[in-house]
């Protein structure tokens, strides 16, 4: 692509004139298009096809900027996409805010925006608003992206904890720790790094699968950062009831937990990017499973465990693979990779 | 799998029948302390059967004069800290690294490597690597020294935190806690120092040594020897972990440590004074030693925290029974070390062990 006379993103980029002009038509547009976002308008204009939608908005700094499986763009797009989708919506629309750090190199520019056409073009959603700001060197690092979403509610489908019951199956679709243990492995510079891939994965297809076949499913969540045990803690506390979870139940990859023990961590505290964590009647448990593994993300699909009474308060309690049990707390934050 | 496991489980509870008393066993590595709670091996033990966590986690044994030390190199604007990531919280008397230095000053380093790099790339200041670990990391920061040595990268040095397990077995055994009835010997270390290295303990104390690798099941097996010795009354090393540990370690890996190293009076977090337990970088090596280098004298620090992790380190009494425990010492504000690093004991019993009697 013809970058004009500069190689990189300059302040001058986003102060409204001749060169924003050319940033958004030559090097935005491009990937994106669609017929709402071509007319460059204040606002988008949509005509959906239901008065009750979902909305939400999620701000991406994923560093590095570039991992195995995916880029801060193709997260940008399947990180909303799936916060639309567990709350039981189809993805139909998405915004895409951009924040420039001057100096950023036109190349990786568009090759980011290059991963946002393919992913909202896989998901099937338009990206109908969008915003370019850029700012000096050093306020920020490189690129931050912010997307909003509209999904319009699945007919007939409303997940809450409130619908969360005694006996109910708890199902993930399939591998959890790969994005985070990407990340973090890419991140410290380690050298096995080539095994593992994120999962970064928009979701909808799926769910909608699910939530249009079934009925049973009472309540949705895709397990990003805090991994699986801070959704699972928050479907806990949300919904009053215990969780036991089996750990020889739970798949993880020989490289993400080979990785996670070397680094000292608890793979299931560690993020994931294409997964969810779905709470379902014992009944349609099966048939979850069955939808789940015809997709090519839900292979892996299993049940976990299930909801239990609570004897005092709201806990999540893990079975170990020695049957042993332990207590799986909500994380505390950051962790530091130990020594040895 | 499960076959072997209820195998030393009715070896452990035969022992514990028969000598009808609480056993305490002491394991003195952190990765083992956070294997044996990861994976419930507690809720799967006699009742007789008590697990000690001694100092097996380098972070939490490191003494506060230490980490001030650290902080007051940090302040130098001629100086980068190279420090693996999870000393980074450890409070000293006057904050942290993560709490109190302008980050760009100090770098979170995954290998003594990445250290000498660093130096490197960076030649108008000098590198003070903070250089901790049992007999596991010593033998990579001795690597980095020699090669600093050889390729005359004069802006690299190291502040030596380097412990022998060894010494702080032989002082709890002795004079801290005469209730360990066993150790659990470290997998890591063992792979260096051999299993040969324990017989002095389990020889002239009395106490049998067992050696296991960090899985479950191994940590199980090293168990159930323990409880098998301690039932018909012996005290013998041995190694569960056989696939990588032998009766003399690495040669290569003493080798360098002790080319490199001399073994000097060192202070412990919360054990004190240890006589030959820490390691000193040799006078022939004595260019890169960080407090020859900046002219630093050592003063080990009183700890008026009212943190009880000494007496946690010696497996006197549980982190639930300190007064600062989840109430202001947590991992988000550790008060003490143990709470720092995730293998610190008080953070694996604030991660894994609050919990209601999970006997099942």
């Amino acid at each position: 692509m013809n970058r004009g006379k500069h190689d990189t993103i300059l302040l001058a980029h986003g102060g409204g004139g001749q060169l924003s002009d050319e940033l958004i038509r030559r090097h935005i547009l491009p990937g994106i298009n669609n017929d709402t976002l071509a007319e460059l308008a204040d606002s988008a204009k949509l005509d959906l096809a239901s008065k009750s939608v979902c909305f939400t908005t999620d701000s991406y700094v994923v560093k590095p900027l570039f991992f195995n499986g995916g880029d801060i763009g193709k997260l940008a797009v399947c990180g909303t996409v799936n916060d639309l989708a567990v709350a039981g919506s189809r993805p139909v629309a998405l915004s895409l805010s951009l924040l420039i750090e001057e100096g950023f190199e036109f190349e990786l520019f568009e090759k980011i925006l290059g991963s946002i056409g393919k992913a909202a073009k896989e998901n099937r959603v338009n990206i109908v608003a969008g915003d370019t700001k850029t700012v000096e060197a050093g306020a920020l690092d490189k690129i931050f992206i912010n997307t909003a979403g509209i999904g319009i509610r699945l007919a007939g489908v409303d997940l809450g904890f409130d619908k969360i019951e005694v006996g109910d199956r708890i199902i993930i679709n399939g591998s959890i720790g790969d994005h985070g243990m990407t990340i973090i492995s890419q991140r410290e510079g380690i050298k096995f790094e080539s095994q593992l891939r994120s999962d970064c994965a928009g979701l909808a297809e799926l769910t909608c699968q699910l939530l249009e076949n079934t009925r049973g499913i009472k309540f949705m969540r895709d397990p990003t950062r805090g991994g699986l045990a801070a959704t699972l803690n928050e479907i806990s506390r949300g919904s009053g009831h215990s969780i036991e979870i089996r750990e020889a139940d739970i798949p993880v990859k020989p490289c993400v937990q080979a990785a996670a023990d070397m680094l000292g961590f608890d793979v299931i505290t560690i993020a994931n990017e294409g997964k969810f964590v779905a709470i379902v009647s014992p009944e349609a448990a099966e048939g979850c499973l069955n939808i789940c593994r015809r997709h090519t993300l839900g292979r892996e699909a299993g049940i976990i465990g299930e909801v239990v009474q609570t004897r005092d308060v709201p806990i999540v309690e893990m079975t170990t693979k020695i049957g042993g049990r332990r207590i799986v707390q909500m994380p505390y934050g950051r962790e530091l990779p130990r020594i040895c | 799998m499960l076959e072997r496991i209820y195998r030393a489980q009715k070896v452990m509870d035969d022992a514990c029948k028969r000598l009808g008393r609480q056993i305490n066993i002491m394991e003195v590595c952190g990765t083992h302390t956070v294997s044996i709670f990861r994976t419930g091996i507690r809720s799967t033990l006699h009742d007789n059967l008590k697990l000690l966590s001694g100092p097996g986690c380098p972070v939490c044994v490191t003494d506060q004069s230490y980490i001030d030390i650290v902080l007051q190199l940090a302040e130098r604007r001629d100086v980068l800290i190279a420090t693996y990531g999870d000393m980074v919280r450890v409070p000293g008397k006057t904050g942290s690294l993560e709490t109190k230095q302008p980050h760009s000053n100090v770098k979170v380093v995954l290998s003594s490597e990445d250290a000498l790099q660093l130096a490197k790339d960076n030649r108008g200041k000098t590198v003070v690597f903070v250089a901790i670990g049992f007999e596991t990391t010593a033998p990579s920061t001795a690597v980095v020294v020699k090669q600093a040595a050889a390729e005359g990268v004069d802006n690299f040095c190291i502040l030596s935190g380097h412990k022998l397990v060894v010494p702080a077995m032989r002082a709890l055994v002795s004079e801290k806690n005469h209730n360990i009835d066993a150790f659990l010997c470290p997998g890591h270390v063992s792979v260096i120092i051999g299993y040969r290295a324990f017989a002095e303990i389990a020889e002239r104390f009395d106490r049998p040594c067992v050696v296991a690798g960090f899985e479950p099941m191994q940590i199980i097996e090293g168990l159930g020897e323990i409880c098998r010795q301690l039932a018909a009354g012996e005290a013998e090393i041995k190694s569960v972990y056989t696939a990588v540990v032998t009766e003399q370690g690495n040669p290569t890996a003493q080798k360098i440590i002790n080319e490199c190293f001399e073994p000097v009076d060192g202070y412990w977090r919360g054990l004190g004074k240890i006589q030959e337990s820490t390691l000193r970088l040799r006078d022939k090596y004595g260019r890169f030693d960080a407090l020859k280098r900046f002219e630093i004298t050592e003063a080990p620090a009183e700890d008026s925290t009212g943190c009880r992790c000494g007496e946690v380190l010696c497996g006197l009494i549980e982190p639930p029974e300190c007064a600062l425990f989840e109430k202001s010492c947590t991992p988000q504000s550790p008060v003490g070390p143990c709470m720092v690093s995730s293998e610190g004991t008080c953070a694996a019993w604030f991660k894994y062990g609050r919990t209601r009697n999970t006997k099942q």
